[in-house]
């Protein structure tokens, strides 16, 4: 009995937080099918609001900055920054260490600061274009994440892969190639997808760094006081939702798969 | 043994040399858009008209700004404080569960880390405005900055109350303590650097925030990033903006380094208690 009820309330709880975060975003997603402008005033069904967001150029020159921004820079990011990886970790302790602090800046300094800081540097040197500025920004806050997320696969990995490469006839960019990227593939694609999803989501850097070419959350910004399309709220949250349910549920599937099979060699025992 | 130790030594300082050149393109991009925009922070900030100065950092810590300095920290403080009342009993009962219902849930409860967050500071918005009386006060402020920060607090707990040895619950039962006791005295010292580093990944951040109160706030609550912001952008101050941001730094270097401190202290301690 106590024990049930134990499992109600924190059944209840658990609950009551997935409404609390969820609540906002879900209202919005249910209002953006509502022919009425003000909210909590159900007027009837509309797709209308979906067919306004495909036909507002800002919106959808928006959303495409976004996701090419994201992109691009994830993906420069991921290759300057596992090249970077692979030569810290090639280095002598006292450079990489001192290397390796410098990189940490962007994930310790306030995003306010280094936004403001590539602001005054563009600035400084006369730099304008507005859609370079942003991916520059974002190359450069993504870089640390991809290297972090690579650094540890190297250490795991052993250096003899590399030299016996070497041994066996293969230049240094072909060892790098075929066996030590290989190896650590997983830190890489960890790197890859952090940099893109943390470069969608991005608003303060890009706010002071860009210049006039808006991403979809310097929009938003802008067009707080004066509302956003709800039909955003289901455009972003459908995709993100699905795509991290589907990693997950695939990596829950195998788990669950590995427990069975070592519970059916734990019987056949 | 001894010779391949020796034929690896030298060509492995053979090698040194040239695959550390790979790191070369990174430290150029780092040395104009990490270092030198931070060197233009620091010159600006101590620079007044090409001359050195302190008189920059001198006038932004007049007692207005810190004022707001202070306001700022409040807030952070109380969103640290109820994202940890609020996430630690989250982490706990996801900690609790069977391993693969845990792991279903617990997606749930990080997925709105992955979502625009201005798009879900506007949602609150809207529906504040829609449905309630608190939009543009500071309730609305720490609603926002609560809602934002809480996943960031339960994760951390989270991957440490998993990792922690179940049999030092069962061992501390046998032992004759009664859950609350166990509780109090075994599972919260050993989660203690989940919640240090829940704390920094909360704390941190919401002192810095900004547009959460603009966007909650109605600018009627104007926290120490939307100071900064106002100095560059509304006034076009960068020697004030830049001083600003340089004692943003530093108490933000402060805090971690205390939090780091707090850690390592604790980690002793758990392991001391323990045994």
């Amino acid at each position: 009995m106590v024990n049930r009820l134990k499992k109600f309330f924190a059944g209840t709880y658990l609950g009551l937080m997935l409404v609390f975060l969820y609540a906002p975003i879900l209202i919005l997603i249910v209002f953006s099918f509502n022919q009425s402008k003000t909210l909590g005033n159900w007027t009837g069904f509309t797709f209308n609001w979906y067919a306004q967001l495909f036909s507002t150029p800002e919106i959808t020159d928006a959303l495409i900055v976004t996701l090419s921004v994201a992109a691009i820079s994830s993906v420069v990011a991921t290759v300057l920054g596992t090249l970077a990886a692979i030569g810290l970790h090639a280095m002598k302790r006292r450079d990489r260490l001192l290397l390796e602090n410098i990189s940490q800046l962007p994930m310790v300094n306030p995003d306010l600061v280094t936004g403001i800081s590539l602001m005054l540097l563009f600035l400084f040197v006369g730099f304008r274009d507005g859609y370079t500025r942003l991916l520059i920004a974002h190359i450069t806050f993504n870089l640390p994440y991809v290297i972090f997320s690579v650094l540890p696969k190297l250490r795991q990995s052993s250096d003899m892969l590399y030299e016996a490469a070497l041994d066996l006839g293969c230049t240094p960019m072909q060892a790098i190639q075929k066996v030590v990227i290989p190896d650590i593939m997983p830190g890489i694609v960890s790197g890859l997808i952090m940099a893109f999803t943390l470069s969608l989501d991005d608003f303060v850097i890009s706010f002071f760094a860009g210049n006039g070419v808006d991403n979809l959350s310097m929009y938003i910004y802008a067009s707080a006081r004066r509302g956003v399309n709800p039909a955003l709220s289901t455009i972003i949250f459908v995709p993100v939702v699905t795509l991290l349910l589907i990693v997950n549920l695939k990596s829950i599937r195998e788990e669950r798969n590995a427990e069975l099979q070592s519970r059916k060699v734990d019987m056949k025992r | 043994m001894k010779r391949t130790d020796v034929k690896k030594q030298k060509s492995m300082t053979g090698m040194h040399i040239r695959r550390s050149l790979f790191a070369f393109p990174y430290i150029v991009w780092m040395a104009v858009f990490i270092l030198s925009p931070m060197l233009l922070i620091l010159y600006y900030a101590f620079t007044s008209e090409g001359g050195a100065t302190l008189e920059n950092i001198v006038q932004a810590a007049n007692w207005d700004n810190m004022r707001v300095l202070l306001d700022s920290v409040r807030f952070a403080l109380y969103t640290t404080v109820l994202c940890l009342l609020l996430g630690y009993p989250i982490a706990y009962l996801l900690s609790r569960m069977k391993k693969t219902t845990a792991a279903l849930l617990s997606v749930f409860f990080i997925v709105p880390m992955w979502m625009n967050f201005l798009l879900r500071t506007y949602a609150w918005k809207v529906l504040l405005g829609a449905f309630t009386k608190i939009l543009y006060t500071e309730a609305a402020v720490l609603l926002g900055m609560v809602y934002n920060f809480l996943p960031f607090m339960i994760l951390p707990i989270y991957t440490t109350l998993i990792k922690l040895d179940k049999s030092y619950i069962e061992a501390a039962a046998d032992l004759g303590a009664n859950p609350a006791t166990t509780f109090l005295r075994v599972v919260l010292p050993l989660s203690m650097s989940g919640i240090i580093s829940g704390v920094t990944m909360v704390f941190i951040p919401s002192t810095t925030t900004f547009a959460i109160s603009q966007l909650l706030g109605g600018g009627k609550t104007m926290l120490y990033g939307d100071l900064i912001y106002m100095k560059f952008i509304t006034e076009q101050s960068w020697n004030a903006g830049s001083a600003l941001s340089i004692i943003l730094l530093v108490f933000v270097l402060l805090s971690m380094t205390f939090m780091k401190k707090a850690e390592r202290k604790t980690s002793d301690e758990g392991g001391g208690r323990l045994w």
